[in-house]
């Protein structure tokens, strides 16, 4: 699946994108956060308080007990500052 | 309804995004439209510009759900949401909002719901570009408590940090 990363998380990550192959284990968001927190120091800084970044699923806001199976998009971000 | 959402990097011109949607109509009654703008100031120290990012296709389809959540809830007869990204300068427009309907009511509702929902939970991050122009002194904008806080007036209680699934 792919994964897309924006703003601060994005450039914590040190990349915008990247095509992933997580684990049978990796479930929902909160575990693809915990697997990718343990994929390097860039991961682990980025997602250093898991609580305050925010995921969506092809498109669509998500909590971190979404289930991430079928999805073709996910996305890492801050909490929004536009308007 | 006519609809019209767009994502762009050039300025807007707000009184003619208001002729666009109310010509050759005589349905409106009223329209209402709100513009963000950027300031020269953040917490109280001096920019030289705001740099917007944003996930474009979740931006576009977050704001047509949004659309539609607030004509579900008044008789909305247009609305228009432009919003921007890239760089912007202080006295340029952020964010248009334009609602139209047959009575002002239901247009300045829906353009506050609108802009609260913008706020919180359109996926554009703002980041702040000191005067000097290194590239180490653009800062990001943390978001506010009181956004959140806007938003959820609009939730019924049961359905709070819900609403965006």
């Amino acid at each position: 699946m792919k994964v897309r990363y924006f703003a601060w998380v994005r450039e914590r990550v040190g990349k915008t994108e990247e095509d992933i192959d997580p684990p049978a284990g990796v479930a929902t968001i909160g575990d693809l956060v915990a697997w990718l927190t343990g994929q390097g120091e860039g991961y682990a800084y980025a997602f250093e308080n898991p609580n305050i970044v925010r995921s969506a699923i092809d498109k669509h806001h998500v909590r971190p007990d979404a289930r991430i199976a079928g999805a073709n998009e996910i996305a890492f971000f801050p909490p929004m500052t536009g308007g | 309804m006519s609809v019209f959402v767009r994502l762009q990097r050039e300025a807007f011109d707000a009184a003619n995004e208001i002729a666009a949607l109310t010509r050759s109509r005589t349905d409106i009654g009223a329209v209402v439209t709100f513009t963000g703008i950027c300031r020269a100031d953040e917490n109280g120290e001096p920019i030289a510009a705001l740099n917007l990012e944003h996930y474009p296709e979740m931006a576009e389809a977050e704001i047509g759900r949004h659309i539609e959540a607030a004509r579900q809830r008044w008789p909305l007869l247009g609305v228009t949401v432009i919003h921007r990204y890239g760089r912007i300068a202080p006295g340029e427009g952020i964010v248009l909002v334009v609602t139209a309907s047959s009575r002002r009511e239901a247009a300045f509702a829906a353009a506050e719901f609108l802009m609260d929902y913008l706020k919180t939970r359109a996926p554009f991050w703002k980041q702040v570009e000191k005067p000097g122009g290194k590239t180490g002194d653009k800062i990001w904008v943390d978001a506010k408590a009181s956004d959140d806080t806007a938003t959820e007036r609009w939730e019924p209680a049961s359905t709070k940090r819900e609403a965006a699934n």
